[in-house]
């Protein structure tokens, strides 16, 4: 049973909320727990834009477990505006739509289904910016 | 109805899935492409995409556009009739996605193809009776269509956003509403079956049309207007014909309807239907044009409601896409394509 892992994460998958340094104002993404030897009050929760570009990107052909229905489909390193750098799934877009350096923005999706007695996974991934 | 203390739409938004499959696509798979289709095409909602995730996107455009804090929300109401889950509220997980959480309002509404409307009502209830500022009334839906049946060529996705506030702060105001419902079961859908069923022909005249002219015009009659006083009109939209001719009978015309008519491209979007259809036309709309709305929900219900648009409109509406750059996107997919992601094979 998976459901503690995804719900700890849940403000960073869904909104991708980050943390920023209180003192230096440096962004990190993924959230991480204070580092030992560290003060706990070093870094802050902090909202992200969303906006990026790709930094790099390629097609899954062979899927993880699950991941069936969605094959082939497109993941990619995105730079975000903040300066982290995400791996994530690409959505609302084909290989051929892709280049380095494409502006993206983060959407929220379902990652995927555990199961008709299990939960749905949902998270960020990035999409070519509409309007 | 009106409440006690004025208000309106501090922001909207809404969103279309970029997916689209013809109706005569669908008419090739099951009348051997023979006779008429109800509109061009449907929107078809991506293989990670749901009732949740859709609310949020639309959601995301009406806190932007009204450059609000999500956690000044008090309530997130999601209205639907395809919740991804039975027993888990939609809302809970929006309000988490929108940061909203954990001091705010969040439930599920439910009638049919209104449902978002009724949260709109209940919305409007809530910051007019000064115990919220705000409030998110979500209408979205992954519409079921049968394979093979009528409503396969129109239930669609889609989703809209209503972000109501004070009058004050306002992009467009909200004068008043009714309500009017009936029990008439002209479309249901038991528990725990995957698909509707409808009344075929029931579904028009003691349905659609004697619910939304009733509406309709008890609404115009209390205000004392007629349908030419008004800007811009909107009705549910479960095909392309039908709302046309409520319009018509009702004394709007073509022009009035047309910027909010989006049903011949993308189908009926159920929740998301009128209230999709509103945004679109706030998205042309000019400081004092005035909108009439009136949804509809199967079972069967309808509220009317009559807009005044502000000049907060101008600076407000560029914060988040326009309804035209999600139906500028369209990519058809073929019925294979559309039946795998829809969940329509058995996997054995």
């Amino acid at each position: 049973m998976e459901i503690a892992r995804h719900w700890r994460s849940r403000a960073a998958r869904y909104r991708l909320e980050g943390q920023r340094n209180r003192s230096t104002g440096a962004v990190r993404f993924p959230p991480q727990p204070t580092a030992l030897g560290e003060d706990a009050n070093t870094w802050e929760p902090a909202a992200l834009s969303g906006r990026g570009e790709i930094y790099s990107f390629s097609v899954l052909r062979q899927v993880p477990d699950g991941y069936e229905g969605l094959a082939p489909y497109p993941v990619g390193m995105v730079r975000l505006a903040e300066g982290p750098l995400v791996t994530a799934q690409l959505t609302d877009c084909a290989e051929a739509d892709l280049t380095i350096g494409l502006p993206v923005e983060m959407v929220t999706r379902k990652l995927v289904d555990t199961g008709e007695d299990g939960v749905l996974v949902y998270g960020y991934k990035f999409r070519p910016v509409v309007g | 109805m009106k409440p006690s203390r004025p208000v309106g739409l501090v922001g909207y938004g809404v969103y279309v899935p970029r997916y689209r499959i013809a109706a005569k696509e669908i008419a090739r798979v099951w009348t051997d492409g023979q006779g008429g289709v109800p509109v061009d095409s449907k929107s078809v909602p991506g293989p990670d995409e749901d009732t949740i995730t859709m609310s949020i996107e639309a959601a995301r455009s009406a806190l932007a556009r009204a450059e609000l804090p999500a956690e000044r929300l008090g309530a997130v109401w999601i209205g639907s009739e395809s919740h991804p889950y039975s027993v888990k509220p939609s809302g809970t997980i929006v309000a988490e996605a929108l940061g909203a959480t954990p001091w705010v309002s969040a439930a599920d509404w439910e009638f049919a193809c209104k449902a978002g409307s009724e949260a709109l009502t209940a919305g409007m209830a809530m910051v007019g009776s000064g115990m919220a500022d705000y409030v998110l009334a979500v209408g979205a839906d992954t519409a079921q269509g049968r394979p093979g049946d009528a409503l396969e060529y129109t239930a669609s996705a889609g989703a809209a956003a209503l972000l109501i506030g004070p009058a004050e702060q306002a992009l467009a105001t909200i004068e008043a509403t009714v309500s009017y419902v009936t029990d008439t079961p002209d479309f249901y859908r038991r528990a725990d079956r995957p698909y509707p069923m409808h009344g075929n022909r029931f579904t028009g005249e003691p349905a659609y049309f004697h619910t939304i002219e009733r509406a309709s015009r008890r609404l115009l009659d209390d205000l004392g207007r007629t349908p030419a006083s008004f800007t811009y009109a909107v009705f549910h939209q479960p095909n392309a014909k039908f709302p046309q001719a409520v319009a018509k009978r009702l004394g709007f015309s073509d022009a009035q309807i047309a910027p909010g008519l989006l049903s011949p491209q993308i189908g009926n979007t159920y929740s998301g239907a009128a209230l999709a259809g509103l945004c679109a036309t706030l998205d042309v709309a000019s400081p004092g044009d005035t909108i009439f709305m009136t949804s509809y929900g199967s079972g069967a219900g309808s509220d009317a409601y009559a807009l005044t648009v502000t000049d907060a409109i101008l600076e407000r509406r560029a914060h988040a896409p326009l309804t035209t750059a999600y139906l500028a996107r369209a990519e058809f997919v073929d019925y294979a394509i559309y039946a795998k992601w829809r969940g329509k094979l058995v996997m054995g």
